[in-house]
């Protein structure tokens, strides 16, 4: 099975659009559940879990937006191509290490995604472009809604939906939105902003969720209660928050093109020099320079060049997106130097960023520093 | 003071966060505290760290600490190891640990959100069946015929509608 031929390609996946998207990369509301009277997937035996993979597959299938999905065991992937699916977030990493008795539900249009037998024995999550948690948590909502018919959850008055980690219960609900916030970091407010997010309770992490480092100016914003609120308490409180970052991240950008215009130039202007000239290049490397000319691009410094191209270099520059593309497992050196060349070719159509006259800025750089 | 998490390098790392109101503490050594990420703000969250650890404690001094879960024989020393409970009804069987841990990670340690469909009809069926039993004992114990046949009906209509809701989808 080639799992090219069943995700949509990054180009497309890259058109996808949503409000604030300048900003807001990605929404995303998952919920947690388990089967009652059945031991949590960590701790049921193997043909437990094959067991209940095999009923909970089946009722997934049977709700109406599911007809057309895709599915599969794990142990069905390569490790490949499960890297794919967690560069794609379409699964966890700790899905990704999972082998018989778990598995994948992909809705066609790949905005739903269940995990079944994760941690636990249902993690569904409805993923969106742009800022749309509430859309998010409609549609998860009404999809866990319909699992009801054909699925006994766990389930307690008083503690809520049971889940495995005492931290994801009651409510089940994990509401995350991907921030790329190039403005707050390079201004040094970051820290600051990550702080002010802590207090409320909300967790700041790395684009690949728990234990993730930020590459690339993008930060995932989500709340860590899950008991003694409302689903929609929580939807709504995130939701105030991350207009507030939105505004935040808007000023910051708006207050360094005042005070350091040719700080930023200098970040872009090297970004678009590297990735569009370089022969060897890290995805470290290629995610940090292309957070900067996302970045450009948002400020139309690359006139007629639109943010899918960078959306679609965002995804296939992935180490498991390159080595897919190019047939088969490579060592890091070999997918330095694919990357460098995919890179240079790719970014051939985009002329250097053209900046307003550099006097000016002078100008107004050395007006700001006297004030 | 010693380490939360090795008990047995002293600990230098002093961390308080106030969340919403409440002060969460937690003592480390260095070692740990760079194993755990505290260093860096952008991956580090107390609940995290605090579970398994102020929760091992927690459940340590309940009564439960020694007896297994008698669904699927889950006990104590395995939350501790893994941070993870064994079955839903695990959260019955370490009821009083787990109420201390629940407080040091959420809002509240009461539900409030979605329930399942099915558990809210129920859930109704069974109130509404409780309160017309215990009047129809006391209407028989006060030897009210006639107050009791009419709560028969309601208990036996009350039964029909279930049975029917509980058929369709």
């Amino acid at each position: 099975m080639n799992i090219h031929e069943i995700l949509s390609s990054p180009a497309a996946a890259a058109e996808r659009e949503g409000p604030s998207n300048k900003i807001v990369w990605s929404s995303r509301v998952r919920l947690a559940r388990n089967l009652a009277n059945t031991p949590f997937p960590g701790w049921a035996k193997k043909s437990v879990r094959v067991e209940t993979f095999k009923h909970i597959r089946d009722n997934v299938l049977q709700v109406e937006s599911m007809k057309e999905s895709f599915d599969t065991g794990m142990d069905k992937l390569t490790t490949l191509d499960k890297q794919i699916l967690v560069e794609r977030h379409f699964i966890s990493r700790e899905h990704a290490a999972k082998n018989t008795g778990s598995g994948l539900v992909l809705s066609q249009d790949e905005s739903i995604s269940v995990m079944i037998n994760e941690e636990d024995h249902l993690r569904m999550q409805a993923l969106l472009p742009g800022l749309q948690i509430s859309n998010a948590w409609t549609a998860i909502d009404q999809f866990d809604t319909q699992l009801e018919h054909g699925l006994d959850f766990a389930y307690s008055k008083k503690r809520g939906y049971l889940t495995a980690c005492p931290t994801n219960l009651g409510t089940g609900i994990r509401v995350s939105a991907m921030l790329h916030l190039p403005g707050l970091v390079l201004s040094e407010q970051v820290n600051q902003i990550i702080q002010a997010v802590n207090k409320l309770g909300l967790a700041v992490r790395g684009l690949y969720g728990e234990g993730t480092e930020a590459l690339g100016n993008v930060f995932q914003v989500s709340n860590q209660m899950t008991l003694g609120e409302t689903e929609s308490d929580i939807v709504e409180r995130l939701n105030k928050v991350l207009l507030q970052i939105v505004d935040h991240e808007e000023n910051a950008r708006v207050k360094l093109m005042e005070s350091k215009p040719k700080m930023v130039y200098n970040h872009i202007g090297r970004a678009y020099g590297i990735l569009a000239n370089a022969h060897s290049i890290s995805s470290k490397e290629t995610m940090n320079l292309l957070s900067l000319l996302r970045l450009g691009m948002d400020m139309e410094l690359f006139a007629g060049t639109s943010q899918a191209l960078i959306n679609e270099l965002i995804i296939i520059t992935q180490p498991a997106h390159l080595q897919k593309a190019n047939d088969g497992k490579l060592s890091a050196e070999k997918r330095d130097l694919l990357r460098a060349d995919l890179l240079r070719e790719r970014l051939k159509g985009v002329d250097r960023p053209v900046v307003p006259d550099t006097k000016t800025l002078e100008d107004s750089q050395n007006q700001a520093e006297s004030e | 003071m010693l380490c939360d998490i090795c008990k047995e390098k002293e600990a230098t790392v002093h961390l308080t966060q106030m969340v919403e109101g409440k002060t969460k503490k937690i003592d480390l050594c260095e070692s740990c505290s760079k194993a755990k990420g505290v260093d860096d703000p952008a991956g580090f969250s107390l609940a995290d760290l605090l579970l398994g650890l102020g929760a091992s404690q927690e459940m340590e001094e309940a009564d439960t600490a020694n007896t297994k879960c008698p669904q699927c024989g889950f006990s104590q020393a395995d939350f501790k190891k893994t941070g993870r409970l064994g079955c839903p009804e695990c959260y019955e069987h370490f009821e009083e640990g787990v109420e201390g841990l629940l407080k040091t990670m959420h809002k509240g340690t009461r539900h409030t959100g979605k329930a399942p469909a099915v558990w809210q009809q129920t859930k109704d069926y069974v109130d509404q069946m409780h309160e017309l039993q215990t009047l129809l004992d006391k209407a028989i114990a006060k030897e009210d015929y006639e107050k009791a046949a009419e709560l028969r009906d309601k208990i036996a209509n009350l039964k029909t509608e279930y049975a029917a809701a509980a058929k369709t989808p």
